[in-house]
């Protein structure tokens, strides 16, 4: 990157880390932290509305949306994390590419299942084979993206199950006596009000998303872990220009002084949004706030 | 007029590129010499000069992806890449899951890399890396064995005293050994398994054969040897 990188041999100090902290595989490092901030823009809002149908259908008069609502919070409640994103995300593959192979390639006769293997016809690979290497991994981040969601959305939907019978059933009564059917109640007073119920159990399940974004490198997603751990290990001067020793824990050192800071600074914020969101309510938060205010 | 041409090109461009068949290599990307990724964020090595040359011959295009080597096989058998072409050598237990092409390396003698010469290889510690034929070994022999994720996990080990010593292809060891004053290779070394090939799905029999004619032909001409030689690969073909 800078004109007196060009040999490094004969740098050292200060100049010999810039040059090696601007090397073209640093560079992936630094855009896999833009991998995670991505994965956690796209995840938060659609674990949110996962989170948010769950938890209406879990609260629904009609008996099997009910038990679907249910279903989805308690078994994925119940299983562990890791499990769940190891199973889901080579089902999810093959169950897409079953459905395209069954559709695109009806006159197949072979098997799909050849003892160890899984074949599916060539146009029903996903991405197809001869698609470019960042079709490859778009979709697997896609597929890491949904599994977030699933998995979230199901404590999200727990969260403000929780959230929507914390509103006082007064508040319901006072609107059906004014004539609203059940749906303007849920949407004009009930959802508006919930969101201070929920907002420190949501608060809570965003610091443990950011905290679980490590588990893309499980998925097989180059992200920050990836790249720490290959960039750390050993270099002998025979492969690279900038030979050192096992320096991961450095690298491992930086990542949780990232996320510690990630961390504080949505501590923060979410903080400001409670007082916001507490103003005016009948809870104690709100209620202390008017106290001082008068 | 220059619009027709310009369709025409476009169109024999994409005839072109149909015609080359698009192969997903799946590596390591952590054993150097074998292969690693270089400075610049690709993948680099003996193997990469190799399935380049070997992907020239055979009339293919070749895309390289990294992979743990733990779940290398599973994303091999369903599909996630074409071929496997870490360093992986030819055993009859593999060889139930996955096919593999003729090997591109003689039969590689396993080292031991130590923190000093008067190791203890059989009442000691070893450590190795899991789904290894060193790993195999090291078990049948009922030495103690612990097993780590990456091959860098295994010299760490011996480096910070879990493990006595490290058993692994002398050419990885090799160049490790030299750098670092603090660690030695042992003179003993063992023959286990075969040569290295590439890992193809048994279904694949018509990749498979075009590999294996890529790699007679870089037997037959030498330019296997050279690289062999380039990169410090061991012994070369007779």
């Amino acid at each position: 990157m800078f004109e007196f990188c060009s040999n490094p041999d004969a740098l050292s100090g200060l100049t010999w880390l810039s040059c090696y902290l601007t090397t073209t595989k640093h560079t992936a490092l630094y855009v896999s932290f833009g991998t995670v901030l991505l994965l956690l823009a796209i995840t938060a809002p659609v674990s949110l509305l996962f989170g948010f149908f769950g938890a209406a259908a879990a609260r629904a008069r009609f008996l099997p949306l009910r038990w679907f609502g249910k279903a989805y919070i308690a078994l994925v409640r119940g299983i562990p994390d890791i499990a769940l994103f190891l199973f889901f995300v080579i089902a999810l593959d093959q169950a897409v590419e079953w459905t395209r192979h069954k559709i695109l390639c009806p006159g197949w006769t072979e098997p799909i299942r050849q003892g160890n293997d899984f074949v599916v016809c060539a146009a029903a690979k996903m991405p197809l084979g001869t698609a470019p290497q960042w079709v490859h991994e778009a979709y697997g981040f896609s597929l890491a993206v949904f599994t977030f969601a699933i998995v979230f959305g199901a404590f999200a939907a727990n969260v403000m199950f929780g959230a929507m019978r914390a509103v006082p059933r007064a508040q319901i009564e006072t609107a059906e006596a004014y004539g609203m059917s059940h749906r303007q109640a849920f949407w004009r007073v009930m959802v508006p009000q919930m969101w201070v119920y929920a907002l420190p159990g949501l608060s809570n399940l965003w610091m443990i998303l950011i905290k679980a974004t490590p588990l893309l490198f499980l998925l097989g997603v180059e992200d920050i872990v990836y790249w720490a751990r290959e960039l750390g290990g050993t270099k002998t001067s025979r492969f690279t220009s900038y030979p050192h020793g096992d320096w991961r824990m450095w690298y491992f050192l930086g990542l949780l002084v990232f996320y510690l800071m990630f961390t504080r600074v949505s501590e923060i914020f979410l903080e400001r949004l409670m007082r916001r969101l507490s103003h005016g309510q009948a809870t104690t938060g709100g209620e202390s706030q008017r106290k001082a205010a008068a | 007029m220059n619009k027709l041409m310009i369709t025409a090109a476009a169109l024999a461009m994409c005839a072109s590129m149909a015609s080359a068949e698009t192969i997903r290599m799946g590596t390591e990307g952590a054993y150097p010499p074998w292969n690693f990724i270089n400075d610049d964020g690709e993948v680099d090595g003996f193997e990469r000069a190799l399935g380049d040359e070997l992907c020239k011959r055979a009339e293919l295009t070749c895309e390289w992806v990294t992979n743990d080597w733990d779940s290398i096989i599973p994303n091999l058998v369903s599909g996630n890449y074409d071929t496997i072409i870490a360093g992986m050598s030819v055993t009859a237990e593999r060889d139930e899951v996955i096919d593999f092409t003729d090997q591109y390396t003689l039969p590689d003698p396993s080292g031991y890399l130590a923190l000093s010469k008067d190791a203890d290889i059989k009442g000691g510690v070893l450590a190795a890396q899991t789904g290894t034929i060193q790993a195999a070994w090291v078990a049948e022999q009922g030495i103690t064995l612990v097993e780590f994720a990456t091959p860098e996990e295994t010299v760490a080990a011996v480096r910070n005293g879990e493990a006595d010593a490290v058993l692994a292809d002398a050419t990885y060891l090799g160049p490790i050994a030299a750098e670092d004053d603090a660690l030695v290779m042992l003179e003993q070394e063992v023959m286990i398994g075969g040569g290295v090939g590439m890992g193809i799905r048994e279904s694949d029999t018509e990749l498979k054969e075009k590999f294996n004619k890529a790699i007679q032909s870089m037997k037959a001409d030498g330019s296997l040897n050279k690289l062999i030689v380039e990169w410090e690969i061991g012994e070369t073909f007779p």
